[in-house]
């Protein structure tokens, strides 16, 4: 029987990588008579899920004002020059 | 003789190192910052491309596109840039953050037989938490208060959406090292919105 701790770094691992069929099983297995990791698991796709959210925000920003700032862009350009 | 010089004459007017920075500039700056979410490093990266650019022109064969060859550039230096933070940090935090010898943050987690000493609290229906702008910025938050490279591995995999195969390798660590790291990270953020956001939800409950 797995513990939480347990559960806990397989459920991350899942996030990066297919589990086995017999890590899902043991999983599964806790899951159902745990809350606590329930919980646990839906806080590691909350946490997907805002880091996915961030990035699309970041993304439309980018699309909209990202540029290189005056300042950068002089100093880029007298760098060069320099060479 | 003349006619000898003008081809060369015209590859050195389109290898022009300004006309890059005005053409290319923005993109190879939204590119670096999208992978190093920093203003002034991903200023520096483009600083450092055009520089590396302009010194390796001559190699510079025409077959890729500029874009795609200045781009190309800009990528291995990326890479070099975070390696070098990864190794820096790996004394202090790579080992720390991937070894036993760091079960601190999760033995305040967990007891002696793996069970949890602080139960996860409930952070509600997923779906309707992330339109929380609350969470959104204790999020934010508590990246910024990530070790830089667990900040930077994570944001890689979750945020630029590497595989974590490609990362391991670019990076030079093991893919369970890179495993352990990501897990230890998904913890402290975990905790961190505990903190700073969950409150909210430990009233309610």
């Amino acid at each position: 029987m797995l513990s939480c701790k347990d559960v806990t770094a397989r459920v991350s691992a899942s996030l990066d990588r297919e589990l086995s069929l017999r890590e899902r099983l043991a999983v599964n297995l806790h899951l159902v008579i745990c809350t606590a990791c329930r919980r646990m698991v839906r806080q590691m796709e909350l946490l997907r899920l805002v880091s996915r959210r961030l990035a699309s925000e970041d993304a439309e920003k980018d699309m909209e004002m990202k540029t290189l700032s005056q300042e950068a862009r002089q100093r880029i350009r007298q760098r060069l020059k320099d060479r | 003789m003349s006619r000898d010089i003008e081809p060369s004459a015209v590859a050195a007017q389109a290898l022009d190192p300004s006309r890059w920075l005005d053409e290319y500039g923005d993109f190879l700056y939204r590119y670096a910052l999208r992978r190093l979410r920093n203003r002034a490093r991903a200023e520096d990266m483009v600083q450092e491309t055009l520089l590396a650019a302009l010194e390796t022109r001559g190699t510079y064969a025409g077959r890729a596109a500029e874009k795609t060859w200045l781009a190309g550039i800009l990528k291995h230096k990326i890479i070099d840039f975070i390696r070098k933070q990864v190794r820096e940090s790996t004394v202090d935090d790579i080992n720390r953050l991937s070894d036993a010898a760091v079960e601190q943050e999760t033995d305040v987690l967990f007891d002696a037989r793996g069970h949890w000493i602080r139960p996860p609290q409930d952070w509600g229906n997923p779906d309707r938490t992330l339109e929380n702008s609350e969470f959104l910025e204790a999020f934010r938050l508590c990246l910024e208060r990530l070790k830089p490279a667990q900040a930077q591995i994570f944001s890689l995999k979750e945020l630029v959406g590497q595989s974590i195969e490609d990362i391991c390798s670019e990076l030079g660590i093991t893919a369970s090292n890179c495993s352990v790291i990501l897990y230890r990270t998904r913890m402290a953020l975990r905790r961190c919105l505990e903190i700073h956001w969950g409150g909210n939800t430990e009233e309610a409950r």
